[in-house]
């Protein structure tokens, strides 16, 4: 169990991304992946965590546009990582109603601002850029859909 | 140890005032205008009351800040706060509370001003490391995320949405108390100012103010009061979760639980139901509730809806009052999608009135889709 005295979750994660990384929990005794970051495995209780870096591969499982009033349009989206956790982000590089439900993306790190710290973002994953996963790596996007 | 089917009924049901109220009034004035409605509605005093559940976006204390301004001195309270569907979980707890003698009336009551403050004022959005970064509009882009995996997964159509809203405003005209008083089309619908995509603002909830309270108390004594009692034959609660990217599945509600809850309490079907009051935040709600209390297959919701059929006239009742799309929406609307529901059962509502209504089923939903939460009433035929 981490000491929150001196280092909490989020501040790990938020370590992370000042590095350029995508950062997640797995709990080591069953190997799932745990996102948001927590002092506890959800279900189990467990506090054997671990932290891992993300290969920052994942798939959209939802998305929207938000049209505020003054603005272009702003893409939000729910993204399943390869590894086995959802997490909310944006899709970039791409016009915000060209986000789709099943689009391959990948991680990077949006540097934020004085108010903002560093928050991971998505772009579009282009043809070739798929790296093949190894067998048993589980991470198959449609092997990550979850409850019934 | 269970809820027993029917051993308390809601005796007394009032809205406050709803839409634009006067400026500086408070969300506790509409409580409390509620309040004194709905004892008048029964003809209990409200030295009568020994139990205070509320809850507001406003009001961090509500039963202690209704307590205070009524001067009333509860036995028992509750200040369970789960966004909109609170109010049904209030009515469950609140039966506990009267089964086990721990209060004998127990008041329900909700009040906002978001209409007159703001939304971003009346109900500010917690601060969330892994999700406000991204500026969601919430709750809008929640529900719309749920719509496009709806759309995705079983070809639901943004048409399909709509006729959600069109139904709600053809009740809406029979309704003298709603906000909206134009026919409204699918056309004009999808044609209207896009809010979080695939909704436009036709397939949001109305922001007005607004409030609203129930009185409930045993069966026994329900039966020596004024009105018809509205027995509760079934509730059932639900939490899925908080934030929109915990939500197991966006296309299945935990209404799948806390429906077969409520219908097994209350020993009843879906079809045994005569109509239903369910919460209406965004046009893909009811669509959501409609597959997970049994109404029709998961996916077929958006199907179901077209053509009219929980309109006016259409084979299954839905929304009668029309609902948070076009009658009312103060916030956390639960306790209005009962009151509805209750008015159906004594047979109350003129124009818009189901015929021989002895059945009916209000569906709570909170936060995200998070919280569900499903109450059925009934008439005394059913008891």
């Amino acid at each position: 169990m981490p000491d929150l005295m001196k280092q909490s979750p989020y501040g790990v994660f938020l370590e992370h991304c000042k590095k350029g990384e995508l950062a997640y929990q797995i709990s080591t005794d069953d190997g799932k992946a745990v996102f948001y970051p927590r002092v506890a495995a959800p279900g189990s209780g467990s506090t054997r965590l671990e932290w891992r870096v993300s290969k920052g591969l994942g798939t959209v499982y939802s998305t929207t546009v938000v049209y505020y009033k003054d603005e272009k349009p702003l893409n939000v989206a729910l993204i399943d990582l390869d590894e086995g956790f959802r997490m909310m982000s944006r899709v970039e590089d791409i016009d915000a109603l060209d986000v789709k439900i099943g689009m391959r993306v990948k991680v990077r790190i949006h540097p934020g601002d004085e108010k903002q710290p560093p928050y991971p973002v998505f772009a579009p994953l282009r043809p070739g850029e798929e790296v093949p996963h190894h067998p048993g790596s589980s991470s198959h996007p449609s092997s990550i859909r979850r409850g019934t | 140890m269970s809820l027993e089917r029917a051993s308390v009924a809601v005796v007394g049901a009032a809205e406050s005032d709803l839409g634009q109220v006067a400026p500086h009034t408070s969300p506790v004035d509409l409580m409390a205008q509620a309040t004194l409605r709905a004892l008048d509605d029964c003809g209990l005093k409200l030295s009568d009351i020994d139990g205070v559940f509320s809850a507001a976006t406003q009001v961090r204390t509500a039963p202690m800040t209704l307590a205070e301004y009524l001067r009333i001195k509860p036995g028992y309270f509750d200040g369970t706060a789960i966004g909109g569907s609170s109010f049904m979980s209030h009515v469950a707890h609140a039966q506990a509370a009267i089964e086990h003698g721990l209060c004998n009336v127990a008041l329900i009551a909700y009040g906002s001003t978001q209409r007159s403050v703001s939304r971003a004022a009346a109900s500010p959005r917690e601060f969330n490391p892994y999700e406000t970064p991204y500026r969601p509009f919430m709750p809008s882009s929640a529900y719309a995320m749920a719509a496009a995996r709806h759309m995705h997964q079983f070809g639901t159509t943004r048409e399909q949405l709509a006729e959600v809203a069109v139904a709600a405003r053809k009740w809406a005209l029979l309704n003298p108390k709603a906000w909206e008083k134009e026919p409204l089309t699918v056309e004009q619908v999808l044609k209207s100012r896009m809010v979080s995509y695939p909704f436009t603002v036709r397939d949001c909830c109305l922001v007005v103010d607004g409030g609203g309270a129930i009185i409930l108390t045993s069966a026994a004594r329900a039966n020596a009061l004024k009105k018809k009692p509205a027995y509760v034959l079934g509730v059932g609660e639900a939490l899925s979760h908080a934030n929109i990217s915990s939500m197991p599945d966006l296309t299945v509600t935990a209404a799948s639980v806390s429906g077969p809850k409520a219908f097994g309490m209350a020993k009843l079907k879906p079809a045994d139901v005569d109509m239903l009051s369910l919460y209406d935040a965004f046009t893909i709600t009811p669509i959501l509730f409609l597959e997970d209390l049994g109404y029709c297959p998961k996916g077929e919701g958006g199907r179901f809806v077209s053509s009219g059929a929980i309109a006016p006239g259409g084979k299954l009742p839905v929304n009668t009052s029309g609902g948070g799309l076009s009658y009312c929406h103060p916030g956390m609307y639960g306790l209005l999608v009962m009151i509805e529901a209750i008015r159906q059962v004594r047979g109350e509502c003129d124009k818009r009135q189901v015929k021989d209504c002895e059945v009916a089923l209000a569906h709570g939903n909170g936060g995200v889709l998070s919280s569900q939460c499903t109450v059925i009433f009934g008439g005394p035929s059913t008891v």
